[in-house]
């Protein structure tokens, strides 16, 4: 329980997949522009992230581990995401509309998403069990929202600061970008103490 | 599209280093830009392989235009690109693995990186071989000229090294210590932002001769493109009164995300 709580917590906030890991900065710097799209995105992330996972795990150790195939990894594990984002796209719209209503434009832009094929990867990287990669997925969807729904605030008050023309629109973005990340610094060292 | 038809093979490949280079203009693969430049080594490395695998998708994808049906045309882009990342990955596990183990999972990532995908969508699945391959060429070298001068600067004030060589000075004890923040990822944020501010200076001083046509964003995109929100469009060349087309981007993928679905839904994958 305690691992999993780490692997949680270290997922969300030390090693951030936004500020510290570096993936998904796309969908990062195009749509925390404001809170409704970004928490819109955020949500379908965790949610395509998750299942991805559920999928990708057992398709290496019961699929490609046991034959020998492990460098079919990135093939696979993009055509697998690809197909399950189009699934999932297609369920919700028969299924349950309010969700796809909710989520819906942001599935298809999902599948190019890095953050997503990269924590499919880091899982087996990281030679998680699917518990544990089951939980790295869930924090590493948490962390994105996080660092999306804080970086829309400072978004907002940024864009109406009176900043040299030529660093409007992404250079002063990404300037804010790092100082939220090096207030994420913070969190370093947080988590042994938080749960020894 | 009808005059680039004619454009001259070397005119595709300096267009990608400087007036579309594709990191700095077209802002496209923000995220391997930024996690593997803390080196002038990294970023090289990084650079090689992506070009490696720009080439190669081009070429094949330039030979299939006509075979690959337009509905299933974003898969099967994803599917050779794809191939190309496992040979480079394969090639630089056995021939460079500590280059291999520094940029780590970014090298099976650059299948998803949008810079192959926008262009395979703009240019090698309308264009013959040739032209394809020189504007891949073009394209990387681009990517890779970015990739070294980030790394550059990041290395030399993060580390006080220069490809691995002490630069007297500036290591620890010298007359400026290494400011460790700009090897951490904080640093990479802000030597983007700088120079991207930096390109957008020099390019309007240059005049606006760069403006294209009235894609909503020239680095990549057809409506149905997964890579619209990939930040290229968002910001786009002009950085400056750019607000609206991002706006106006996102309206239409959203409108264009819902209708589309009975018909070519395979595009959004």
């Amino acid at each position: 329980m305690k691992e999993m709580l780490i692997i949680l917590f270290s997922a969300i906030l030390v090693d951030n997949f936004v500020l510290s890991k570096f993936l998904g900065i796309c969908p990062f710097l195009g749509v925390s522009k404001n809170l409704k799209t970004a928490m819109g995105m955020s949500m379908a992330v965790i949610f395509v992230m998750v299942l991805a996972t559920a999928i990708t795990w057992p398709v290496f150790y019961l699929l490609l581990a046991p034959y020998d195939l492990g460098y079919l990894q990135t093939v696979i594990f993009i055509l697998v995401i690809a197909a399950l984002v189009q699934l999932i796209e297609t369920f919700l719209k028969k299924a349950l509309p309010p969700l796809y209503q909710a989520l819906g434009i942001y599935l298809p832009l999902i599948t190019t998403n890095c953050a997503i094929l990269g924590v499919a990867i880091l899982n087996i990287d990281q030679a998680y069990g699917f518990g544990e990669s089951m939980i790295n997925s869930l924090g590493a969807g948490l962390g994105f929202m996080l660092a999306l729904f804080l970086f829309s605030g400072v978004r907002s008050k940024v864009d109406h600061a009176d900043v040299p023309r030529f660093f409007k629109g992404l250079p002063i973005t990404l300037v804010s970008a790092a100082l939220v990340s090096i207030a994420f610094f913070g969190f370093k060292g947080l988590i042994e103490n938080l749960f020894s | 599209m009808a005059a680039k038809k004619t454009v001259s093979l070397g005119k595709e490949i300096s267009k990608g280093l400087i007036l579309e280079n594709p990191v700095l203009r077209l802002i496209l693969g923000t995220c391997p830009t930024l996690a593997v430049t803390t080196s002038v080594k990294n970023g090289l490395g990084m650079g090689i392989a992506a070009t490696f695998v720009l080439l190669g998708s081009n070429l094949v994808i330039s030979l299939l235009r006509r075979v690959i049906p337009d509905k299933v045309r974003i898969p099967a882009f994803i599917t050779v690109i794809a191939g190309f990342v496992t040979i480079i990955q394969l090639l630089m596990e056995a021939l460079v693995p500590s280059l291999n183990e520094s940029l780590g999972i970014f090298i099976p990532l650059i299948t998803v990186n949008c810079i192959i995908l926008a262009r395979a969508e703009m240019f090698p699945s309308k264009h013959a071989v040739l032209p394809s391959l020189a504007e891949g060429l073009g394209m990387g070298a681009g990517y890779t000229a970015a990739l070294i001068l980030m790394g550059t600067i990041r290395e030399i004030i993060g580390n006080g090294t220069f490809f691995d060589l002490g630069i007297p000075g500036l290591q620890a004890g010298g007359y400026i210590e290494p400011m460790l923040i700009m090897i951490l990822p904080p640093g990479g944020f802000f030597v983007f932002g700088i120079l991207i501010a930096l390109a957008n200076k020099l390019s309007d001083k240059a005049g606006k001769e760069t403006q294209e046509d009235d894609t909503i964003c020239a680095g990549a995109i057809s409506d149905q493109t997964a890579c619209l929100l990939c930040g290229g469009c968002s910001f786009g060349r002009s950085g400056v009164q750019n607000q609206l087309q991002a706006d106006e981007g996102v309206r239409r993928m959203a409108g264009k995300a819902k209708p589309d679905k009975s018909g070519d839904g395979g595009d959004n994958a």
